[in-house]
C-alpha cells in the first residue's frame, strides 16, 4: 500500500467489543427455534424429499425415465453436476484464495461459502451418481483389485474426473472443519445447556486456544489454503478436460479450461451472495456482513462476468479463425439453432446483467444485487446447458439429429437437489456458527500488539464508531 | 484438606501487554507454561520462544506419497498387470499422468497437514487439567489466560503468582486439584 493515511471503511460495524463477537455470534445458536425457521426447513426439506423421490423412481426403474436418447447422451445430469461444481468453487476461492491474498474481509464470509461449497459438491455427487444408472457400482469408478481383474481407465478424463471431484470434497470438508475448531471450543464455553456443551465439547476435540497449539494450526491453516487453491483451479480444469478431451466441435477447445474456471468463480459468488443477502437479514448480521462486503463481492462478479463474456466471443472467434467448417457451423448453431433461446438467456443473464455493477451505488443496493444474482445463478446453469445441448443434438449426420427435453424426472430431480442444498445450509446457519468468530476477532481494531504490525503492512486505529484509519509504516 | 497445585493462572486483555509478558516469561526460564487466546495474536509464538513447528516436513512428506502412490498406480494397472490397448494411446504415459498425479499429491498433503496437526496439538485431548477454572474458560471468549504449570522446575505457588502480578496480569490465582 502506498496511499497514506486512507480511511478504510470498517469491516465490522458499531465498534462491538470482542466479547460482543462471541454472543452475537453464538447465541444464534442457543436462540429458540422459531416458526419462521420451521416452515422454511420444512419446505426446502420438501423439495428435497420429492427431488429424492425422482432419485429413487430413476434409480429402481432406470435413467430410460430420463429424457436422455440419442443423439443426446448428456442433459440436464451433467448440466446439474457442472453446476453444482462451479456453485462449490467460490467457497474454495473464499476461504482459500483471498486468504493468502490477505483479504481482511473474507473472514465473515467465508465460513459461510465454505459450507456451501460442500453442500454443493453433495449435490454435485448426488446428479452424478444417479447419472452412472447403477450408482450401487460406485466403486467400479475406483481401482480396486476385483474378480474380473480389470483396472480404471486411467487415460479417461471421466477417470480424472472422480479423483479430481472425491480429493475436492475431502479438501474441503477437512478446511472447513479445521476452521471451525477454534469456534467450536468458544461455543462450548459459551452454550448453556448441557446437551450442547457435550456436543460442541466433543467436536473442539479439546481445543483450549493454546498458542503452541495457534502457532501449528495457522501453519496448518497456510498451508490448507495453499493447496486448496491450485486444487480448485484444477478440479474445474478436470471437469472441462470431460469435454475438451473429445473431439467433437464446440467442447475441443484450449479455452475450457480458465474459461470453466472464471465461470465457476462467477457463478459460486452469485449463489454465495443469493444466500448472504437472505441470511445477513433474517440473522440480523449487518454489523458483520456489511455492505463493503457485498461491495467487494459485487467487484469479483462484475470482473468474472467480464471473463466469461470474453470467453464467450472469443469462442466465435476461434471457431471462424479454426477453418474449421464443424466448427464454424457449431457456433452458429448455438446462437441461431434449436437452442438459440438457451444462449441468448445465458447470454443476457451473465454478460449484460453484471454490468450493472459498474456503478457504485449499484454495488450496494441490496434488492438489485439479489436480483442480479439470481439472473447470474440462471445465467450460469443456461451456460452448462447450452455447452452441453448444442455440440450433442446434431451428430455429424443428419440422421442422427435430435432435440432434447427433460422429463419431470430430471426436474424434480434438479429441484431436490436445490431442496438438499438449502436444507443443509439452513440446518447448518442454525446449528454451526456462521461467521468464523476466532477470525473476525483477529481482524477487530486493538485486537493485535501494536510492534508486530511491520510483517502485517498496516495497523489499525479506532476513531470514533465504525471507523477504521490504516496507517503505513 | 490436602490438594495438589496444578499451576498458576493470571489474565491479560491487552494484546500488549501479553507480548511484553510472554517475552519476560520466557527470558526468567519458565519451559512448562502457555497462553491461551481467543484468536492467533500475531508474534506472540515467537515471543514466547517457540520453535518452528515441524508441520511443513509432515505435509511434505504426504505430498511425496500422494504423488508416488498416484504415478505408481496409474503406471502398474495399465501397463504392467493388465496392458490394454485403449485408442492406440500409450499404456502410461507421464502426460495423461498428470491430473490423477496432482490430484493425490494435494490429497496427500492435505491429510497429512491435518493429522499432523492433530498429532502435534494432542488433538483429540478431552481433558484439560485447568478445564474447570473460570478464568480458563474466558480464553475462548476475550482474555488472554497464561498459564504456568506446577510441574515446571521453577515454580513456587508463591514466588510465580507474584511474577505474574508484577508482569500485569489481572486475577492471578493457584489452581489446585483435589
Amino acid at each position: 500500500m502506498t496511499d497514506h493515511g486512507q480511511i478504510r471503511e470498517s469491516l465490522v460495524l458499531g465498534n462491538p467489543s470482542i466479547r460482543d463477537v462471541t454472543a452475537r455470534i453464538a447465541s444464534i445458536v442457543e436462540s429458540k427455534i422459531t416458526i419462521k425457521y420451521l416452515l422454511t426447513l420444512g419446505f426446502t426439506a420438501t423439495l428435497a424429499g420429492w427431488g429424492l423421490f425422482a432419485l429413487y423412481y430413476t434409480i429402481t426403474t432406470g435413467i430410460g425415465v430420463w429424457g436422455l436418447n440419442n443423439p443426446l447422451g448428456w442433459g440436464w445430469d451433467i448440466t446439474n453436476f457442472v453446476f453444482w461444481i462451479g456453485i462449490g468453487h467460490a467457497g474454495t476461492l473464499i476461504s482459500a484464495i483471498l486468504f493468502l491474498f490477505r483479504q481482511k474481509w473474507r473472514t465473515a464470509i467465508n465460513r459461510s461459502a465454505e459450507a456451501m461449497t460442500i453442500f454443493a459438491v453433495v449435490c454435485a455427487l448426488t446428479m452424478v451418481l444417479s447419472h452412472t444408472g447403477r450408482p450401487w457400482l460406485f466403486y467400479w469408478l475406483l481401482p480396486f483389485p476385483n474378480q474380473m481383474q480389470m483396472w480404471i481407465n486411467f487415460r479417461s478424463p471421466l477417470a480424472w474426473d472422480v479423483f479430481a471431484v472425491n480429493t475436492y470434497f475431502t479438501v474441503s470438508a477437512l478446511f472447513w472443519f479445521v476452521g471451525l475448531i477454534p469456534d467450536l471450543a468458544t461455543m462450548r464455553n459459551y452454550v448453556k445447556s448441557e446437551i450442547a456443551k457435550k456436543v460442541f465439547g466433543v467436536l473442539s476435540l479439546g481445543w483450549t486456544g493454546s498458542t503452541r497449539h495457534w502457532h501449528h494450526y495457522e501453519i496448518a491453516y497456510m498451508l490448507l489454503a495453499g493447496i486448496s487453491t491450485p486444487l480448485v483451479l484444477s478440479v474445474h480444469s478436470v471437469v472441462s478436460f470431460d469435454f475438451t478431451v473429445g473431439i467433437l466441435p464446440g467442447w475441443h477447445t484450449t479455452i475450457f479450461p480458465p474459461y470453466f474456471v472464471a465461470g465457476a468463480i462467477f457463478s459460486g459468488f452469485a449463489m454465495v451472495m443469493t444466500l448472504l443477502v437472505i441470511v445477513r437479514e433474517i440473522l440480523d448480521l449487518k454489523q458483520f456482513i456489511t455492505l463493503k462486503h457485498l461491495d467487494n463481492m459485487n467487484k469479483i462478479m462484475l470482473a468474472t462476468g467480464m471473463m466469461v463474456g470474453y470467453a464467450y466471443i472469443l469462442e466465435f472467434f476461434i471457431a471462424w479463425y479454426s477453418g474449421s467448417d464443424w466448427e464454424k457451423w457449431i457456433f452458429l448453431n448455438r446462437m441461431f439453432g434449436d437452442y438459440a433461446w438457451a444462449y441468448w438467456a445465458m447470454f443476457t443473464c451473465n454478460v449484460v446483467s453484471p454490468q450493472v455493477f459498474w456503478f457504485a451505488s449499484n454495488r450496494r443496493n441490496i434488492p438489485l444485487m439479489f436480483i442480479i444474482s439470481i439472473f447470474i445463478n440462471i445465467g450460469m446453469w443456461f451456460e452448462r446447458f447450452t455447452i452441453i445441448a448444442t455440440t450433442l443434438h446434431h451428430d455429424f449426420l443428419p440422421a442422427s439429429w435430435g432435440y432434447y427435453s427433460p422429463t419431470w424426472v430430471e426436474v424434480s430431480i434438479f429441484i431436490g437437489t436445490f431442496g438438499i442444498f438449502l436444507t443443509l445450509f439452513l440446518l447448518f446457519a442454525k446449528f454451526v456458527p456462521v461467521i468464523a468468530i476466532a477470525e473476525v476477532k483477529s481482524i477487530m481494531p486493538g485486537a493485535q500488539p501494536a510492534h508486530h504490525h511491520h510483517d502485517h503492512e498496516h495497523d489499525h486505529v479506532a476513531v470514533g464508531s465504525g471507523t477504521v484509519t490504516e496507517k503505513v509504516h | 484438606m490436602s490438594s495438589t497445585p496444578v499451576g498458576v493462572i493470571g489474565e491479560f486483555t491487552d494484546p500488549n501487554a501479553i507480548s511484553a509478558a510472554a517475552k519476560k516469561i520466557d527470558q526468567a526460564g519458565y519451559r512448562k507454561w502457555d497462553i491461551h487466546t481467543p484468536y492467533p495474536v500475531h508474534g506472540l509464538d515467537k515471543d514466547m520462544g517457540i520453535k518452528r513447528s515441524i508441520l511443513t516436513y509432515i505435509s511434505f512428506a504426504g505430498l511425496l506419497f500422494g504423488i508416488t502412490n498416484a504415478i505408481a498406480i496409474q503406471w502398474w494397472t495399465s501397463a504392467v498387470d493388465y496392458p490394454l490397448n485403449i485408442g492406440g494411446k500409450p499404456l502410461f504415459a507421464f502426460e495423461f499422468s498428470v491430473p490423477v498425479d496432482f490430484e493425490l499429491s494435494i490429497l496427500g498433503t492435505a491429510i497429512f497437514t491435518v493429522v499432523g496437526l492433530f498429532g502435534l496439538c494432542k488433538l483429540p485431548t478431552w481433558y484439560n487439567k485447568y478445564q474447570d477454572d473460570e478464568s480458563f474458560k474466558k480464553a475462548t471468549d476475550d482474555t488472554f489466560v497464561v498459564t504456568i504449570d506446577a510441574d515446571d522446575d521453577r515454580f513456587s505457588a508463591e514466588q510465580t503468582a507474584a511474577f505474574l502480578t508484577t508482569l500485569g496480569a489481572a486475577n492471578v490465582h493457584l489452581v489446585t486439584a483435589p
